[in-house]
């Protein structure tokens, strides 16, 4: 059993700590940075409650090594607004993209990259693409709704 | 749930990791950890130590070389998927890809990974047979490359020895009249296949030339059907070819009874996929002749 000093860089802010190998980057977020909006929803990696960027890169933190992580760049929900609301939050917030919100933070993040790729998706897309983030409330209609508002206040304010 | 405890070591060079893996019996490589971690926090899997591959350079990357489109090894499924070389030439690896888990698991899942895991229940093993596809692996004795018809020896088993990783695929390269297609049916997206079929053709003139038909999820490995590209083999591709072949795969297949459906149902499923990838691989084969 090893143990290893790693440096994760969560919402622009730098974390060391000593972790057991076995820890995993979900573990890491919620317990040792305290950062509680990565949720865990199921046990098998097919949920997505708990997706962040992983440089850049939405990925179930549930599913990844923490010492594998070390030296990366992570955002989690708690690092989208960067103070205000991101668009892809103001889109949850007027469609009413959230019912209990288990899954939301998931689903924003995995958005956020998407539209990042694809400024103008189809309803096709979208729903291809948060496919891998399951919504227990099965809210997806208006999940897609606030994916598409999103698309156009990200497409506002490149314009603005 | 958390895993057992191990040792985690990240060598950034690939004779470092064989010797560590020869070192370490019970250790394993972790690439993207998309099948290992699941199993691991079930306990189907106790590695001692994990060998992680993320630092060794040069083992990612897609391009076409010495006749071959090469694949590193820890090659994410995205990166297949946005591979304008990969979604234009190579429809059949495409189509796999696209059908493997969902959007965010393939953000860290390798294609070496699938291969070398080689469940049943995996895509591109199939794939990888139907293209006639081989699998380049470096361990303490050096470099060898293996056919994707020896690699599979069982479910979870592959040829690979100790200390040995897998460090690219090499998929013959596209020329003009080749195509190829992937039929896969799953309950919903992300799940593995109830059944699912590999078909790639060469056309010569209007004729199959050479045709490579594999099954997944319908057996121990993935099977390739021999009898099926032998009905497909010097035919026109017409109709009565296409149900022989699809006859002849579902006689190949050796499916059991499970959640996802009876025996019986999976052997139907494979005789219709494999109609209805042979004609989707026959049309991609057309178009770019
Ligand atoms: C929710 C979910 C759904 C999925 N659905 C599908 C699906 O529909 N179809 C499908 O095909 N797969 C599916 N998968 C599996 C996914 O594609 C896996 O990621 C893949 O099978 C293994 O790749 P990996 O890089 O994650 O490998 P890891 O989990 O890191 O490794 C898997 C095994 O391969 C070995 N290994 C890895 N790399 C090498 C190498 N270079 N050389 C030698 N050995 C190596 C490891 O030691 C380990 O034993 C799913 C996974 C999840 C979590
Ligand atoms: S908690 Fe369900 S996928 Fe990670
Ligand atoms: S809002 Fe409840 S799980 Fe999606």
């Amino acid at each position: 059993m090893s143990s290893h000093q790693i440096s994760v860089t969560i919402n622009g802010e730098e974390h060391t700590r000593e972790v057991e190998a076995r820890l995993l980057l979900v573990h890491f977020i919620r317990e040792e940075v305290g950062l509680t909006g990565t949720h865990i929803g199921c046990d098998t990696t097919s949920c997505g409650a708990c997706t962040v960027l992983l440089n850049g890169v939405p990925a179930k933190s549930c599913t990844v090594f923490a010492v594998a992580a070390d030296g990366a760049e992570v955002t989690t929900v708690e690092g989208l607004g960067n103070g205000g609301l991101h668009p892809v939050q103001q889109g949850f917030t007027e469609k009413h993209g959230l019912q209990c919100g288990f899954c939301t933070p998931g689903m924003m993040l995995t958005s956020k990259a998407l539209l990042e790729e694809n400024p103008d998706p189809s309803e096709e897309e979208i729903r291809w693409g948060i496919s891998g983030n399951l919504c227990r409330c099965t809210g997806y209609v208006n999940i897609v709704k606030a994916v598409q508002r999103a698309s156009e206040l990200m497409k506002e304010n490149s314009d603005g | 749930m958390i895993p057992p405890s191990f040792d985690y070591h990240a060598p950034d060079n690939l004779e470092e990791a064989s010797r560590l893996l020869l070192a370490n019996p019970e250790a394993k490589l972790l690439a993207g950890g998309h099948s290992l971690i699941p199993m691991m926090r079930f306990r189907l899997a106790e590695p001692a130590a994990l060998v992680d591959l993320r630092k060794i350079p040069g083992l990612s990357g897609i391009r076409e070389e010495g006749g071959s489109l090469c694949i590193g090894a820890m090659t994410r499924e995205s990166e297949l998927e946005k591979s304008d070389l990969v979604q234009s030439r190579y429809p059949l690896l495409a189509d796999t890809t696209r059908v493997i888990a969902d959007p965010v698991v393939r953000n860290l899942a390798t294609v070496g990974g699938n291969v070398a895991h080689a469940d049943p229940g995996n895509d591109h093993p199939a794939t990888m047979l139907a293209y006639g596809a081989s699998f380049v692996a470096s361990g303490p004795s050096g470099q060898r490359t293996i056919a994707a018809s020896d690699f599979f020896t069982g479910p979870f088993s592959t040829c690979l020895e100790d200390g040995e990783i897998l460090t690219e695929i090499r998929v013959p390269e596209a020329g003009p009249g080749s195509g190829g297609a992937y039929q896969k049916f799953e309950r919903k997206v992300g799940d593995y296949a109830v059944a699912a079929v590999a078909v790639q053709v060469q056309l010569d003139g209007g004729r199959i030339a050479g045709a490579g038909v594999a099954l997944t999820n319908v057996g121990l490995t993935a099977i390739q059907a021999g009898a099926a590209e032998a009905a497909l083999v010097g035919s026109d591709g017409g109709d009565a070819a296409l149900d022989a072949a699809a006859q002849a795969a579902a006689a190949a297949a050796d499916p059991t009874d499970d959640h996802r459906g009876s025996a019986d149902y999976k052997r139907a499923v494979v005789r219709v996929l494999t109609h209805r990838a042979a004609s989707s691989a026959l049309a991609r084969a057309r178009e770019a002749s």
